[in-house]
């Protein structure tokens, strides 16, 4: 099931399997076991293997399939497809259908891939649990009782389930790499600007990025390497060229400083602080020094991040007024007709995020509420960076609980938010970090160990992430 | 043409203009959709300027150079920049969201001198983008009231710079010459055609009255002033209006006011109590804009001459005031050019300028007469071959053909030279034929002269210079 995309790739390249096959073994388990999962909004049978029959007849040429030659991939259904819905598990975007592909949708497809389909996610990717996505919650493979974590819930579920052998998501706050801990499944979120944001339905721009789902190390570097690269049609994409990952896979860690945040915030359940233990004792075992350091912005990140991300929620989630696409709800006037289009069109979480953001904006309060933010924003970017002078990676819990049970947290906001406790100092900072599996903790579930880096210091975190790897007894 | 003062009833005016105007880009501000005023509605889309999700704004260089330009013709600081995003709902804006500049405009700090000698600060001179525009099916044509309404988005996304004058502007007469003077920078640097007519140049007049000495008082906004004459009118209107409140023992309310060209009065359109909170923030889909010095220095150094200069030039050329009419009009029509070159090939520039501007005036900022042409039409009048009059004549029909010989042109109408002693026996002629009216002449009577006058035009068939004949008569009566 846990098949690597290196080894499809080979197997196509080579014709000793075709694309097609690959394809119809993912679309039987898709179609097995998703009724249950419910990864998909939408899944892209027909296409899919139109497409895998294009990479067959390319091999069958002699020509070159590409590096990612019919492997079948997943999307979160945020990210633009050409032609095909794409909705954020959104009433207001149901039955929109973008005119253009997203700039990763774009490189998949000229690496070869296979789009199987799009993946359901937490509404506007504001949650941590796919709970709140308006067509119904993904379950977790491991334990369908559990959530998949979110919100690209659906993207590590897929991966888990085998229905695709990577995915897509995107992480705004720990929107990749909490799903990935909670699915036992490999999570990236590289350095803001490594991969570019067209076509990816923006929640909060200044934080979001794309990132892969895989089932081992090396299938992120190769992926991340794929879709990563300067797009001039994205302004706030980096100029220079992403640095190679693959190189560093085999590196190990000797004569890397790994940090333990000396004040991180408590709030880790003990069976995954234990694995935290077990991956510092597991580096150092492989040559690297561990060293304390301290991060004191580091407790301020929830806080900043939920004035930041609803403010710059409640401007990008303000054209959806039904006036040019999705739904609108015809009322007496147009400012009727934007208040009732929006309050059918949007959840309650969303609702609650617009407003925050609104109001941390809001004349008068904007120096106490955003402005402040942004100054706990600088607070970390300097806090890190002092810390960075002494380490190369920095090694925390991804999620601070395994995998739990539906309707746990959703009475109660601020312990959802809670999740992102360990994930959101990166994007406050747009630095890169990743989940790796490494091991299990309470009822047999698997446990993410979070590896962080400074800005394009993704070489040195594979190179640790590999070594976590090896370490845990290698892929699942 | 000098601003006159405008005081009422003991208050002065106090007023800073703000001014919209659309750059003359090839494509949009953020997106590659042509921009271009004219064209089929929702042609000049894409996902940007429809806000569709996903969709990101890429910078136009170009649109930054153009506002360079408008900066630095403006003597403001060109300085590295951000863009921010000011939210609110209105149906022809996409995103419901304008990208604009804040806190931090790419050029700040700079003066407009006026042709009066006066000068008018400038505050900030910053690059946003243009909105979409909407149609109301029925009723007034405004949205309330009407059956439907319809959106083109073509404007939308087209690159605007907002200049921002400081509350130096003390009466309408002031605002007009400003707009004028603003507008012919603008189209001498190339940023804009800025037609207030068509939109592509919009003033927005902050205006507010005082006591002279008194603190600035509540100002008000007006909106839809759509020439520069309506400018004058407009905040001539409003400052009345607010007197008139003062004196009335009520005070003025900060509001938006609509000017309505028809009743030549101002209405209120929102009140502040109803104005939007903007929410500016740092947009950030964009990144930080910093101008080089090389950059800086490179447009400053391309920039054409401006007005006030080619102005200088032209009056010192043919000796006239900076401010007179005619260099004015010359100058605003990009021919003041065509009249140093008139005098470059040996002509009159003081008669090139009374001809350019009385007869190109629909010609535009090329006459397509060779400069050498019009320059040989002026030898023969200051040569006293030529009457003004007989000049027109000339120059309409070389204006006609785009070209010709004036000499030819003068014989074929039969203008022929007429020597001062021809002159001298008509006049001469002329009293004899009429000495009742010469003894009036002489006694005082100015009026007579225009009967001594009329037999030497007939004797001449209208050849006559009437200003020498004028000459002659004077000088025997005095001699």
């Amino acid at each position: 099931m846990s098949e690597t995309i290196r080894s499809i790739v080979s197997a196509v390249r080579s014709g000793a399997r075709s694309a097609v096959d690959v394809t119809r073994e993912h679309l039987g388990r898709i179609e097995a076991r998703e009724p249950e999962i419910h990864a998909f909004n939408l899944v892209l049978d027909d296409a899919a293997l139109e497409r895998a029959g294009e990479i067959d007849a390319t091999v069958a040429a002699g020509g070159d399939a590409g590096p990612l030659a019919g492997v079948p991939i997943a999307l979160k259904d945020n990210m633009c497809t050409r032609g095909v819905p794409t909705t954020c598990s959104s009433r207001i975007l149901e039955g929109w259908r973008p005119p253009y592909d997203a700039t990763v949708v774009e490189r998949l497809a000229a690496a070869g891939a296979v789009i199987i389909g799009k993946t359901n996610l937490d509404e506007f990717a504001m949650g941590s649990s796919t709970e709140n996505s308006a067509f119904g919650p993904t379950k977790n493979p491991l334990d369908p009782s559990r959530v998949p974590g979110g919100s690209s819930g659906g993207s590590a579920a897929a991966v888990a389930a085998g229905f695709a052998a990577a995915s897509l998501g995107s992480d705004t706050g720990g929107s990749i790499r909490q799903p990935a801990a909670l699915c036992g499944v490999v999570g990236v979120k590289p350095t803001y600007g490594a991969v570019s944001r067209l076509g990816l339905v923006a929640f909060a721009s200044s934080l979001d990025q794309i990132g892969p789902f895989t089932n081992d190390v090396a299938d992120a570097a190769l992926l991340l390497e794929t879709i990563a690269g300067h797009d001039p049609a994205d302004s706030t994409s980096i100029p220079e060229p992403f640095p190679a990952l693959m190189p560093s896979l085999d590196r190990g860690v000797v004569g890397l400083r790994v940090g333990r945040i000396a004040d991180l915030p408590a709030g880790a359940d003990p069976d995954v602080q234990n694995r935290v233990d077990a991956a510092f004792e597991a580096l150092a075992k492989a040559g690297a020094e561990i060293v304390d350091v301290t991060i004191p912005a580091f407790t301020y990140g929830l806080t900043a991040y939920y004035l930041i991300a609803p403010a710059e929620a409640s401007s990008n989630l303000a054209r959806y007024d039904g006036v040019r696409f999705g739904l609108r709800v015809p009322a007496a006037d147009t400012n009727a007709m934007y208040a009732a289009t929006r309050s059918a069109g949007f959840g309650a979480e969303v609702r609650r995020r617009i407003m925050l953001g609104t109001y941390a904006l809001s004349a008068g309060y904007y120096d106490a509420y955003y402005g402040k933010a942004l100054k706990v924003r600088r607070l970390m970017s300097d806090d890190f960076a002092a810390a960075y002078s002494q380490v190369d990676v920095l090694l925390t819990p991804a999620s601070p609980s395994v995998a739990f049970p539906f309707g746990t947290k959703t009475a109660d906001p601020l312990a959802m938010y809670l999740c992102d406790t360990y994930t959101i100092p990166s994007n406050l900072t747009g630095h890169p970090a990743m989940s790796v599996p490494f091991g299990t903790g309470a009822d047999g579930l698997p446990v993410g160990v979070q590896v962080l880096a400074p800005a394009l210091g993704e070489p040195t975190m594979f190179a640790v992430a590999a070594e976590l790897e090896r370490a845990a007894g290698g892929a699942r | 043409m000098s601003a006159e003062r405008w005081m009422y009833e003991g208050y002065e005016m106090v007023v800073g203009l703000e001014v919209h105007v659309e750059l003359a880009t090839a494509t949009k501000l953020f997106s590659g959709s042509p921009n271009r005023f004219g064209d089929e509605p929702n042609t000049n889309i894409d996902p940007v300027t429809l806000g569709l999700p996903g969709a990101l704004p890429v910078l136009n260089r170009h649109a930054v150079e153009l506002a360079m330009r408008i900066g630095l013709a403006l003597g403001c600081t060109v300085q590295s920049c951000t863009f921010a995003r000011k939210n609110y709902f209105y149906p022809d804006m996409p995103k419901a969201y304008q990208i604009s500049q804040y806190d931090r405009p790419l050029n700040a700090d700079g003066v407009l001198e006026l042709p009066d000698g006066s000068s008018v600060g400038i505050e900030r001179a910053h690059l946003e983008e243009d909105t979409g525009k909407s149609s109301h099916l029925g009723g007034s044509g405004r949205i309330h009231g009407s059956e439907g309404s319809l959106i083109d988005f073509n404007r939308a996304g087209v690159p605007l710079v907002e200049i921002v004058s400081r509350p130096d502007i003390t009466s309408p007469d002031q605002a007009r010459l400003y707009a004028s003077e603003l507008r012919a920078i603008l189209v001498a640097v190339g940023a804009s055609d800025a037609r207030m007519e068509e939109g592509s140049m919009r003033v927005d007049a902050n205006v507010s009255i005082r006591l002279p000495g008194d603190p600035l008082g509540t100002r008000c906004e007006i909106k839809n002033v759509n020439s520069v004459r309506s400018l004058g009118r407009a905040i001539d209107y409003e400052a009345r209006r607010q007197v008139a409140m003062i004196e009335a023992g009520e005070s003025v309310r900060q509001e938006t006011r609509h000017w309505d060209e028809g009743d030549g009065r101002t209405h209120t359109l929102r009140t502040k109590e109803d104005a939007d909170d903007y929410r500016y923030f740092p947009e950030p889909d964009l990144v930080l804009v910093a101008p080089d010095a090389a950059w800086i220095d490179a447009v400053r150094a391309a920039l054409p001459p401006l007005p006030s200069v080619r102005r200088r030039i032209l009056a010192d050329a043919t000796g006239q005031e900076p401010d007179a009419e005619s260099v004015m009009t010359v100058v605003e029509r990009g021919q003041d050019g065509y009249v140093l070159a008139v005098a470059e090939v040996g002509g009159s520039a003081e008669r090139a300028l009374v001809h350019v501007k009385e007869a190109f005036a629909e010609a535009g900022n090329s006459p397509a007469l060779p400069a050498a042409s019009l320059a040989a039409l002026t030898r023969m009048e200051t040569e006293g071959r030529l009457t003004a009059t007989q000049a027109k004549t000339v120059l309409a029909e070389m204006v006609e053909a785009g070209a010709g010989d004036p000499e030819a042109i003068a014989a074929s109408h039969g203008f022929e030279a007429m020597d001062s002693s021809e002159l001298e026996s008509m006049v001469a002629a002329a009293i004899a034929a009429d000495p009742e009216a010469w003894a009036k002449f002489c006694a005082g009577e100015g009026k007579a002269m225009g009967a001594l006058v009329g037999h030497v035009m007939k004797a001449s068939r209208g050849q006559a210079d009437g200003k020498a004949v004028t000459a002659m008569l004077n000088a025997r009566r005095d001699s």
